[in-house]
């Protein structure tokens, strides 16, 4: 094998999946009215849901909606205010480049870019490292946005540029925990979510028991998969088959990666430099615990505190509906806006601008109408 | 964002990097966040870092759970998209 991931695409397998979810999805209509809903919260399980088309291949009593997976997306609007700020001020600002075109209240880091103002897109966190080095005299400011997944990455700054004594590099942190989001979500009667499809790599850190408040004699299935076409499929099977049996547990069948407690060496470096606090979430509004900040031991890292900038409260663009496809009452393509006024070159909100997004996923992938039959000569770039 | 794909790790340098490849391309990895990184081993890169290692027994108990899946097929078409067995 040299690889892990072609066995995960193999068509012949999802055909066999598909018939069995259909199956159980038609046993399931005769027992309760509407179809079972299933919210995913991982951008990598909306990209894959979208190009290979497995929402074609699900019968009409199975919704897959998607949920906040983007962490781009649910940045709020004033986080852009203050990095579009800082970088007007002449700080490097050091990014993801997922970030340059999201649109702040008036403008996008992008443009302030084409203006003269000085950012660099970082693949790695720790390219921010060699740019401070390489600019003694500039303050760098990395902007720390991300889940679970992303967070172990990005605080792995902190410590080398202590001992480098580096005193130019400083974090904008609006990093985000998924499980406070999926308790709100859950508890959203409007929403009537009947299961999650937890997110593939966000488990890897945090580990499968960190659903286990969502299971139980009131909860719902919790069905940890991967994000490859097969893994979604068996994932969605798992779950049908839960609510036949009237179960909710949380099952792990992304287990070559997910351990039961996750990555505790992650853990205890997020535990070590970050605290929990309450945090705007686009969509979700203000959510208590569900982001983290620097603790005081680290507040020289702390970008707002130590240049006197604070993080703005932000307007975002009135006809955007991102917060009603984020929270998954709306499919991107009911948007009024989507694919008109809003696409990939010309976004409005930012669920069209990371190629994550529950919006860009569906605009890209919308004429292809991928089959399971060419999922294996359609790899992912 | 969270786009994090296996790659094999081929070497392990005593600065806590290593060196992971896939399809033949090559790319330096932070090992700080994995414990149990060793030549040989699949581990999964997320922004430069390794976020965990792959547990191939697990990867081939899945699989394997595939390949039932796929035997049931009564008559396994030769796939003329892929050119392989279906
Ligand atoms: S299509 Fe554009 S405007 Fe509409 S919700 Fe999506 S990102 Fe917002």
């Amino acid at each position: 094998m040299n690889n892990w991931i072609d066995p995960f695409r193999n068509p012949a397998v999802a055909d066999v999946l598909a018939g069995r979810i259909g199956d159980l999805g038609r046993q399931l209509a005769v027992r309760r009215p509407g179809p079972i809903r299933i919210m995913e919260v991982c951008g990598s399980h909306t990209m894959s849901i979208a190009r290979y088309g497995l929402r074609d291949l699900l019968p009409p009593q199975v919704d897959l909606v998607s949920g906040p997976g983007c962490p781009v997306c649910v940045t709020d609007t004033g986080y852009l205010d203050t990095a579009i700020c800082l970088a007007r001020q002449g700080v490097i600002i050091a990014t993801f480049g997922d970030m340059l075109n999201v649109p702040g209240s008036d403008t996008t880091l992008g443009r302030v870019r084409s203006e003269g103002a000085r950012i660099e897109v970082c693949y790695s966190p720790s390219e921010a490292l060699a740019h401070a080095r390489q600019n003694p005299g500039r303050e760098v400011v990395f902007l720390a946005i991300g889940f679970e997944t992303t967070i172990g990455p990005v605080i792995s700054l902190i410590d080398p540029a202590r001992t480098e004594g580096l005193k130019n590099l400083s974090l904008l942190v609006a990093f985000k925990r998924i499980p406070p989001a999926l308790a709100l979500l859950r508890a959203d009667p409007e929403l009537a979510i009947d299961a999650f499809l937890c997110p593939a790599h966000v488990s890897a850190i945090i580990g499968a028991h960190a659903y286990d408040f969502l299971t139980g004699p009131k909860g719902i299935p919790c069905v940890i998969a991967g994000f490859e076409p097969l893994d979604i499929l068996i994932g969605i099977d798992h779950i049908l088959q839960q609510k036949m049996k009237g179960e909710a547990r949380v099952e792990n069948l992304y287990n070559r990666v997910v351990r039961e407690n996750g990555n505790l060496r992650a853990q205890a470096l997020i535990d070590r430099i970050l605290e929990p606090v309450s945090t705007p979430w686009r969509g979700l509004g203000i959510l208590p615990d569900s982001g983290l900040a620097l603790r005081p031991d680290y507040a020289d890292f702390d970008a707002p505190r130590k240049l006197g900038v604070p993080l703005k409260t932000g307007v975002p663009p009135t006809a955007c509906r991102c917060g009603d496809v984020i929270k998954g009452k709306l499919h991107p393509p009911e948007c009024p806006l989507f694919g008109l006024a809003c696409n990939p070159d010309h976004p409005v909100g930012p669920c069209m601008v990371s190629a994550e997004g529950s919006c860009a996923a569906a605009f890209k992938y919308a004429r292809l109408a991928l089959s399971p039959s060419n999922c294996v000569v359609h790899q992912p770039d | 964002m969270c786009l994090a794909i296996p790659m094999l790790l081929i070497e392990v340098k005593p600065n806590g990097t290593g060196i992971v490849e896939l399809n033949g391309l090559q790319q330096e990895v932070n090992l700080g966040l994995v414990e149990d990184a060793r030549p040989g081993r699949y581990v999964i890169v997320h922004a430069g870092f390794a976020i965990e290692t792959l547990d191939e027994v697990q990867a081939r108990e899945l699989i394997d759970l595939f390949a039932q899946l796929a035997a049931q097929i009564p008559n396994p078409p030769t796939s003329e998209r892929t050119g392989q067995p279906a």
